[in-house]
C-alpha cells in the first residue's frame, strides 16, 4: 500500500451507503405497484400501433436511473416503407 | 399467551438460526417457557445448532397435517427444561405447510408458552412469509453488506403488508440485530457503519452481534452460545437484547477494536 493511499484513505463503505440508498429509494417506491415499465411499454405500443403497424417483439424499452433523473428509452422498430394502418372501415 | 417472534432476513447465512437459537435459550435463561420453530421446511438446521438432531421424531409438517400432536413433536431441551424445539421436516416441502394447519398449530403453541420463536427460511416465498404470517414482533437479522441489507429492506417491506397484523391495520414491530460486526474493518472504512445500516433500515437496533469464533464453536458442538458460553461477547449481545425484549433499557454496547496502536502496525492485515 502506498503512503498516499494509506493516508488518503476513504475506505469502501461510503461506496456501499451511497448505492444502497439509491437503489432502495427506487425499490421502495415500486414496492406493491405493478411493473412501471412493462405499464409503459404496454401503452407506448398502443397508442403508436394506432397509426402505423409496429411488430410487438421490435420494441426496446429502457429504464435508467440515476441520482437526480432518470431516463425513459423507448426504441420502436418502423417497417420501410412505413405501413400506415388503415382507418377502420 | 405467548409473544410470537419471527427471526427473518431475505438473505441467508447472515445468521438467522444462530440467533433464533441464542435468543431462544437466553429468554430460557432467564425463565420464561419459551418454544423454537423451524420452518425451514427441507432444510432444517435449528435441531442442529441446538444438539438435538438425533431426537428428532415428529415435526412441523407432521403436526400441521394432524400426524402427530403437538407435544409428540415438540422437543424438549437438555440443558434447560423450559426452552422447546419444534423441528421442521427434512423430507418434505414447504408446499406442505398449508395456512389454515400452520394458524392452528401457532395458536396452540400460543397457549403453551411465554415466547414463540419462529426460525425464517431464506428468501421471499411461501416458507418465509408462512414463518412471519402469525408474529406478533420481527427480529430483522442483517451483516453489514449490501446484498444483506437490500434484502433485509425487502423482508421489512413485507412484514409490513403480508402478515396477520399489517392486514388487520396494525403496526408490526420491528428490529434489528447486525450480525457479524467487524470494529477493525469498520474503523479502515471497508464496513458499512452501524448507523448507515440504521439510517437505510430505519428500524430500531435491538442488538449488534460481534464477528467471533465463540459462534462457530457453540454450533460445532450443537450448543446455543448464550448457553455454551455466557460470557463472550455474542452472549453478552444477545442476553442484552433479550432485556430489552422484555423491557428493560440496557445501554448498547457497541463493539470496538480494541487493538493497541503498537498491535496495530505490527499486525497484517486480512484480506
Amino acid at each position: 500500500m502506498s503512503l498516499r493511499k494509506m493516508f488518503n484513505r476513504r475506505g469502501s463503505a461510503p461506496v456501499a451507503r451511497d448505492r444502497l440508498q439509491l437503489i432502495l429509494a427506487h425499490e421502495r417506491g415500486n414496492a406493491g405497484g405493478s411493473d412501471l415499465v412493462m405499464v409503459l411499454r404496454e401503452e407506448i405500443l398502443a397508442v403508436i400501433a394506432k397509426h402505423v403497424v409496429v411488430e410487438q417483439d421490435r420494441v426496446q424499452i429502457r429504464l435508467e436511473r440515476g441520482k437526480d433523473v432518470s431516463t425513459l428509452g423507448v426504441d420502436i422498430e418502423l417497417p420501410v416503407p412505413l405501413v400506415p394502418r388503415r382507418q377502420a372501415a | 399467551m405467548a409473544k410470537i417472534l419471527v427471526v427473518t432476513s431475505g438473505k441467508g447465512g447472515v445468521g438467522k438460526t444462530t440467533t433464533t437459537a441464542a435468543l431462544g435459550a437466553a429468554l430460557a435463561q432467564a425463565g420464561q417457557s419459551v418454544a423454537v420453530v423451524d420452518f425451514d421446511v427441507g432444510l432444517r438446521n435449528l435441531d442442529l445448532v441446538m444438539g438435538a438432531e438425533r431426537r428428532v421424531v415428529y415435526d412441523l409438517i407432521n403436526v400441521v397435517n394432524g400426524d402427530a400432536k403437538l407435544n409428540q413433536a415438540l422437543i424438549r431441551d437438555k440443558r434447560l427444561e423450559n426452552l422447546s424445539l419444534l423441528p421442521a421436516s427434512q423430507t418434505r416441502d414447504k408446499d406442505a405447510l398449508t395456512d389454515e394447519g400452520v394458524a392452528r398449530v401457532m395458536e396452540e403453541l400460543r397457549e403453551k408458552f411465554d415466547w414463540v420463536i419462529c426460525d425464517s427460511p431464506a428468501g421471499i416465498e411461501r416458507g418465509a412469509t408462512l414463518a412471519m404470517r402469525h408474529a406478533d414482533l420481527a427480529v430483522v437479522v442483517t451483516n453489514p453488506e449490501v446484498s444483506s441489507v437490500r434484502d433485509s429492506d425487502r423482508i421489512i417491506g413485507l412484514l409490513d403488508s403480508k402478515t396477520v397484523k399489517a392486514e388487520r391495520g396494525e403496526t408490526m414491530e420491528k428490529h434489528l440485530i447486525l450480525t457479524r460486526y467487524d470494529p477493525a474493518r469498520a474503523d479502515r472504512g471497508d464496513m458499512l457503519k452501524i448507523d448507515d445500516v440504521l439510517e437505510i433500515l430505519s428500524i430500531p437496533l435491538l442488538a449488534i452481534i460481534p464477528e467471533s469464533m465463540e459462534v462457530l464453536r457453540a454450533s460445532n458442538v450443537g450448543c446455543p452460545v448464550t448457553l455454551n458460553n455466557p460470557l463472550c461477547a455474542p452472549s453478552r449481545a444477545y442476553i442484552d437484547a433479550v432485556r430489552r425484549l422484555k423491557g428493560d433499557t440496557v445501554p448498547m454496547a457497541v463493539p470496538s477494536d480494541k487493538k493497541s496502536l503498537l498491535n496495530k502496525l505490527f499486525t497484517r492485515r486480512a484480506a
